[in-house]
C-alpha cells in the first residue's frame, strides 16, 4: 500500500478541509474538522480499503497521518 | 464454526410494548449547544426514544407485551411450556426474572423459566436458546421476552449514552411444527472486547462501593459514575461494520442462502451511520432494510423485535416473508438468523 494513497483516502473523508492540506505530517487530530464522527469514518475507511480493523487506542495513539498509515500497514 | 440448524419450530407472533414518555434529542439537555444535537442526530439517526419512569422495569414491559400476545393468539396459559427473558437490566440480582414473570404471567408450575444475559446479540441468541428447546417436540410453546431499560444506567449527562439508548420491552410467540421450515444461526463471540460496553462497578468484580457513585469527566460531555454504562464508541463502531457483514455473509454462504431471496433485513439498531456502513458492505437495497432508531433510538436486544412489530406489523399479518436479522454489541457478542414468517399474529405496539 501506498502513502500517497493512504493520504488521499484520507483527505477524501473531509468536506471542509482542503484537500491540499493533507500530507503525512498533518496532526489530524488538530485539523478544526475532526470529531469523534470524523474518527469513524477514518476507521470505515481503514476496513474498506484496506480490511484493516482499527481500534479506538489506534486513532488515540496516532499523531500524523503517517503513524496511522504505518499501522494499518503493518496489518495489511 | 458456530452454525446452528433448528427444525420443527415456527414462529406464532411477536408483540413490542414501550414506555409513553418520549424525549426529544433536539432540545435534550445532554447537548452543550443545539448545533451538537443536530450533529449526533445527523449521524446516529436518533431523533427521540422512549423512556421508562423510575417505577417501570423491563419485566414490566415483557409483561404487558407477553400478555397482550397470549390474548391475540388466543392460547391458553396451560399450554406454555418455557419461558426466556434475555435481558441486562433484571428486576433483582437474583432471582432470576423469568421466574418472577411465570408467576406474574400465571403460567403453570410445569413451565422451563430462564435468564440469559446479553444486550444486542441477545435476540438472536435467545432465539437460538428456545427454538433448540422447542425442536425436540417435547415442549409445544414457549414465550421469548427481550427487553432492556437501557437509560436507567446511562448518564443524564453522557451525550454519548443517553441520547442514544431507548427503552422497550418485546415477545415471541414459538410453536412445535413439524411443518416448519428450518431456521439457521451463526453466533459468535469475542471477550476480549469485554470492555468495549461496560458497567464497571456493582457486579462482583468490582462491588458497589461510595466510590462508585463519584461522578468523573471522561471528556467534554461525558460525564459520570462506574455504575454507569460505559461505551467506547470507536472500539464499537469498528467491531460492528466488521463482524455483522461478515456474520451474514456466513450464514448465506454455509446455509447456501441466496440473498437476494430475503425480503427484509433486521440489524439491530445500533446507530444509522454505522447501520448503514454495515448495509453498504452487503450491498443490500435500502428497502429491504427495516430502521426504527429516529423513534426509538437503540434498544438493546429488544430493537430487532421493536423493529418488526413498528416497521412491518401488516406485512408480518398479511405475508409469508424470508427474513434475516443479525445483532451485534456488549460482550463482543454477534450473531445472525435466517427465518420465515407466515401471516404470524403482530400486536398493535403497546404504550405504557
Amino acid at each position: 500500500m501506498e502513502l500517497q494513497e493512504f493520504i488521499t483516502n484520507f483527505a477524501n473523508q473531509f468536506e471542509e478541509t482542503d484537500s491540499s492540506v493533507f500530507t503525512k505530517d498533518t496532526v489530524f487530530k488538530n485539523l478544526d474538522e475532526w470529531s469523534s464522527l470524523m474518527a469513524l469514518s477514518i476507521i470505515a475507511m481503514c476496513d474498506e480499503a484496506y480490511d484493516v480493523t482499527l481500534k479506538g487506542d489506534d486513532i488515540s495513539n496516532s499523531n500524523t497521518i503517517e503513524d496511522l498509515f504505518n499501522l494499518v500497514k503493518s496489518r495489511a | 464454526m458456530a452454525y446452528l440448524g433448528v427444525k420443527n419450530v415456527e414462529i406464532k407472533g411477536i408483540a413490542a410494548c414501550v414506555p409513553k414518555l418520549s424525549e426529544e434529542n433536539i432540545t435534550s439537555t445532554v447537548f452543550p449547544t443545539s448545533e451538537d444535537a443536530i450533529k449526533f442526530i445527523t449521524s446516529t439517526g436518533v431523533e427521540r426514544r422512549r423512556i421508562a419512569d423510575s417505577e417501570t422495569t423491563t419485566s414490566d414491559l415483557c409483561y404487558l407485551a407477553a400478555e397482550r400476545l397470549i390474548s391475540d393468539l388466543n392460547w391458553d396459559k396451560e399450554s406454555i411450556d418455557c419461558l426466556i427473558l434475555v435481558t441486562q437490566s433484571p428486576d433483582y440480582i437474583l432471582p432470576a426474572t423469568s421466574c418472577v414473570l411465570q408467576h406474574r404471567l400465571k403460567l403453570k408450575e410445569e413451565c422451563y423459566a430462564l435468564d440469559i444475559s446479553l444486550g444486542c446479540s441477545g435476540w438472536v441468541y435467545g432465539m437460538s436458546v428456545i427454538t433448540n428447546l422447542i425442536s425436540s417436540g417435547s415442549f409445544k410453546r414457549g414465550l421469548f421476552l427481550c427487553g432492556e431499560t437501557a437509560l436507567k444506567f446511562a448518564s443524564h449527562s453522557d451525550k454519548s449514552t443517553w441520547p442514544l439508548f431507548g427503552d422497550a420491552g418485546t415477545c415471541v410467540a414459538l410453536e412445535y411444527s413439524i411443518n416448519a421450515n428450518e431456521i439457521y444461526f451463526h453466533l459468535a463471540t469475542d471477550g476480549s472486547g469485554y470492555q468495549a460496553i461496560i458497567i464497571p462497578d456493582g457486579g462482583y468484580r468490582n462491588p458497589f462501593s461510595l466510590n462508585s457513585l463519584s461522578y468523573y469527566q471522561a471528556e467534554e460531555g461525558i460525564n459520570r459514575n462506574n455504575l454507569h454504562t460505559i461505551m467506547n464508541g470507536m472500539d464499537v463502531f469498528a467491531f460492528g461494520i466488521s463482524k455483522a457483514p461478515e456474520s451474514v455473509k456466513n450464514l448465506c454462504s454455509y446455509f447456501s442462502i441466496d440473498q437476494n431471496i430475503i425480503d427484509y433485513y433486521t440489524f439491530h439498531q445500533a446507530n444509522f451511520f454505522m447501520n448503514e456502513k454495515i448495509r453498504k458492505k452487503l450491498k443490500l437495497p435500502e428497502d429491504k432494510v427495516v430502521y426504527s432508531l429516529k423513534d426509538y433510538g437503540n434498544t438493546s436486544c429488544a430493537s430487532i423485535p421493536l423493529t418488526l412489530v413498528s416497521q412491518l406489523k401488516n406485512e408480518l399479518e398479511r405475508n409469508k416473508l424470508r427474513h434475516i436479522a443479525c445483532g451485534f454489541g456488549v460482550g463482543l457478542s454477534w450473531g445472525s438468523v435466517y427465518f420465515e414468517t407466515d401471516k404470524i399474529v403482530c400486536s398493535e405496539l403497546i404504550e405504557y
